[in-house]
């Protein structure tokens, strides 16, 4: 297994419908790093998830974990939605939750071993949520939500772990509480995380890799060599500026003169 | 033309009545239908139909106006159904549950002493299932202005509730203000399905409510659109099932004719079945020509 | 009351009982009251349907009650599930209606069916009655976790690996046979009561799922009982008063439920 990849996309096509989402699409992931899938709304970031979860086929290319084909279920992955609505009344504690991330699958009856029982609190302290263990799912607030759904994916001890969008919903301070615990996850744990975002401002100080989805392709690599224009450019298939103003990254459509000057003009509306 | 319409179909005053009444009915059921449908409502529309029912029972047996009966009935199940929490989309689902569930057993306390008081056999199922052969049409002028209140309240409010069954979220950073437009539209809601359940009985009632509405916006995303459509399929199908039901009489030695509810869903079934298949082979068609432009993410109402 | 011929009475009614709280708690949990309440009905076609052509009521129970609940299922992937359900449910009525209106079927024997009857369930179709029972609960055993996890969130259990919309219609057949059991004696419009209001009890006492599916299937003994002991005293339908204590389960549930939540508020504050 020296040598592998943990995780590896090689020549994806993706149509739903008849229509084509992602063409071409080729990256990879190594072991233990954090992984930034950074794309606008709509550019196909949460099908390019779900094809690696396996629910969703591609129409052309493969994706392998360890160099093997990903099947469906595969406990090596662990999967993070975009939003989980729990009705507030559902009689089911934090705990309940935890633990079914480790057998929710399985048929049949069976006592929780001891084992698994002191699995379900490690996790819980993990995502720093063991004061949350006996409150019902329901009742969270999206932060807390947010830990609790990352600890129902790391308890069944996944090498990769998809988040969607998790900071979308969030204040900016739950946001880097939840970056912060995610890359204590990657040094600690040993594994890697992919998540989504729409904005890569809040990534740039964790993430080890960018892959950069617009306009149905990627371009992948380090930070350094995707967020450059001539890169994005091509990727977009316009001229994009890459501006970096205050440590922050920014792209910008159209001529450079034109971007510079709005941002000397505004420079507030850069900064947010 | 006799093949279709049985001798005295058109002479028969019982049959004029549930024409024009099955007409009205329809066209109100497929108007509140259309939103119904697109607010996910299905079920509150049908369970405040069972809760009209009860209502109807315990008015014939404390011999007052059924109308007021059906309505009333209907009307404080929905206020019950909102007080318990229909704004939440799950919490909704248990809130009608449980109205339903109380309102079904009074209906059977009611519907059993009313057995015991009258001798008449069939009574329960004149007032489960209804019969549009059985409305007098003294019932028309009622009718007539209750139908006439709920297009005018609906109308009256059609952009907040349009927004609002769109996207609630939109609407109240628009200023919409979702609970009271969510309980005025319930009431609506119970006034007529009441109308209706008592008009042409339950089944119907639900039938009207759901399936032409469901059919018209398989092919029409625009409200206006899809309520002229549902009310065309909804007269269709009501008027069809009465004419089978009238003719259903001579076709059987025994003269036992089979009930107009069941043409009038079979036919209501069938229109579902029919615009289902079509819309099927028009969205395959569109996805074909959509495949070289970029299709937007999702297709909105309206 | 628990002179000889209420021996089956009593048997049934703790079979059903027990059935349909488990069945309900995750009827209530998977917000799927419609179909609850749209597949007795359909039994209720299937009991008419089988009088008219003279077979075994039982079998025209299960039959109708397995062709609602699959022809939901279905017709779910491709529409909307509460139009689809009503649509079945209107259907499965109207069937009902055309086969009593060509059968010479009495009246009291009708509303026995709609409004339940204590005595619905004869010595000679206790056995048949135990046996599907029986087959529900082991279904229930088997799908237990899946279950659980699908009806917390589907897309969650997706990714973990369950065959969602294989549970979905493993639950609808479950869902059937519990209905088709349960419209004999309980009658085929108040079924849907009993299957709402305990187990919507039941969640609001307790935090934990197993505590909760206990609740729920003690509730729904205690609601059951009750209407037949009642039903057995004053002779009014069983019906009745399933429905008004299902309902009163729910009530206090939530009055408990809503001042706990005002204590605990105080506290804090």
């Amino acid at each position: 297994m020296v040598g592998t990849d943990l995780l590896k996309v090689e020549d994806l096509d993706v149509s739903i419908a008849g229509r084509m989402i992602l063409r071409d699409v080729n990256f990879r992931i190594d072991h233990g790093e954090f992984t930034g899938l950074i794309g606008s709304n709509g550019a196909g970031k949460t099908t390019l998830l779900r094809v690696i979860l396996g629910v969703q086929a591609a129409a052309r290319g493969r994706v392998s974990v360890h160099g093997q084909t990903l099947t469906r279920s595969n406990s090596s992955v662990g999967y993070v939605p975009q939003k989980v609505v729990f009705e507030p009344d559902l009689p089911v504690r934090v705990r309940d939750f935890v633990a079914l991330g480790l057998d929710g699958a399985k048929l049949g009856f069976a006592r929780r071993s001891r084992q698994n029982l002191e699995l379900v609190d490690e996790m819980l302290d993990a995502v720093e949520a063991a004061a949350l263990a006996n409150r019902r799912i329901g009742s969270l607030s999206g932060g807390e939500q947010q830990r609790v759904l990352i600890a129902h994916a790391l308890v069944r001890k996944p090498e990769l772990l998809l988040l969607d969008e998790p900071l979308a919903s969030l204040d900016p301070g739950s946001a880097q509480e939840i970056i912060e615990l995610l890359h204590s996850v990657v040094v600690h744990q040993q594994v890697a995380v992919l998540m989504s975002a729409h904005e890569m401002n809040p990534l740039l100080p964790v993430m080890d890799r960018v892959v950069y989805v617009a306009n149905g392709g990627v371009a992948s690599g380090t930070t350094d060599e995707v967020v450059r224009s001539d890169v994005l450019s091509a990727l977009y298939g316009h001229h994009v500026d890459v501006l970096h103003v205050h440590g922050r990254v920014l792209v910008v459509a159209g001529e450079s003169d034109h971007a510079k000057s709005m941002v000397a003009d505004h420079p507030a509306v850069i900064v947010e | 033309m006799h093949y279709i319409f049985e001798p005295g179909f058109f002479a028969n005053s019982t049959v004029r009545t549930a024409l024009v009444l099955g007409l009205l009915v329809a066209i109100v059921s497929a108007t509140i239908g259309v939103f119904t449908v697109v607010r996910g409502q299905s079920f509150a529309g049908h369970a405040l139909t069972d809760v009209a029912t009860a209502g109807g029972a315990g008015a014939s047996l404390a011999v007052i106006s059924p109308l007021i009966g059906f309505i009333g009935g209907g009307v404080l199940g929905a206020g019950a159904m909102d007080a318990i929490g229909v704004q939440r989309v799950k919490g909704r689902d248990i809130a009608t549950g449980v109205v339903l569930g109380a309102a079904t057993g009074l209906s059977a306390l009611f519907l059993y002493l009313v057995t015991l008081q009258t001798s008449t056999t069939g009574s329960t199922q004149t007032i489960l299932f209804g019969s549009v052969f059985t409305v007098s049409p003294s019932t028309l002028p009622d009718a007539l202005w209750l139908s006439a209140v709920v297009l005018g309240a609906l109308f009256v409010i059609r952009r907040p509730l349009m927004m609002s069954s769109i996207s609630s979220e939109l609407a109240r950073t628009r200023g919409v203000r979702i609970r009271l437009i969510g309980l005025s539209f319930m009431v609506m809601l119970a006034v007529a399905v009441g109308l209706s359940a008592i008009v042409i009985g339950s089944i119907l009632s639900t039938a009207l409510l759901i399936g032409p509405p469901a059919s018209a916006l398989k092919f029409s995303n625009r409200f206006s659109t899809a309520v002229i459509f549902a009310s065309l399929l909804g007269t269709l199908a009501t008027w069809l099932g009465i004419i089978l039901a009238y003719d259903s009489y001579y076709w059987s030695a025994s003269h036992r004719g089979l009930p107009v509810s069941f043409f009038v869903v079979a036919v209501v079934v069938a229109q579902f079945a029919i615009s289902s298949v079509f819309a099927q082979r028009r969205r395959v068609r569109v996805a074909l020509s959509n495949e070289r432009h970029a299709a937007p993410e999702q297709v909105g109402w309206i | 009351m628990f002179s000889s011929f209420m021996t089956n009475a009593w048997i049934s009614g703790t079979v059903i009982a027990t059935l349909v709280g488990v069945v309900g708690f995750f009827v209530v949990m998977r917000a799927s009251s419609f179909a609850a309440h749209a597949i007795p009905n359909g039994a209720f076609a299937g009991a008419a349907g089988a009088n008219l052509v003279g077979v075994n009521p039982l079998f025209g129970l299960v039959v109708f009650a397995l062709g609602a609940a699959l022809g939901i299922g279905y017709s779910s992937r491709r529409t909307r599930s509460d139009v689809a359900t009503a649509l079945a449910l209107v259907m499965m009525l109207a069937l009902g209606a055309a086969f009593l209106a060509t059968s010479n079927e009495y009246e009291p024997a009708i509303n026995a069916l709609l409004f339940g009857e204590i005595l619905g369930v004869s010595s000679s179709e206790i056995v048949p009655v135990l046996v599907l029972a029986l087959v529900c609960a082991l279904g229930l055993g088997v799908l237990y976790r899946p279950l659980l996890m699908s009806s917390i969130s589907s897309e969650l259990a997706v990714a973990q690996g369950v065959n969602v919309s294989l549970i979905d219609v493993a639950f609808l057949v479950v869902l059937a046979l519990s209905s088709a059991l349960a419209v004999p004696v309980v009658g085929a419009l108040l079924t849907f009561s009993l299957t709402i209001g305990p187990p919507a009890a039941a969640r609001l006492l307790t935090s934990r799922p197993h505590r909760a599916l206990a609740c729920s299937v003690v509730l729904s003994l205690l609601t059951l009982w009750a209407a037949i002991a009642s039903s057995y005293w004053s002779n009014l339908p069983i019906g009745f008063f399933v429905g008004t204590f299902s309902a009163l389960v729910y009530l206090v549930a939530r009055a408990w439920d809503v001042t706990r939540r005002r204590r605990l508020a105080h506290v804090v504050a």
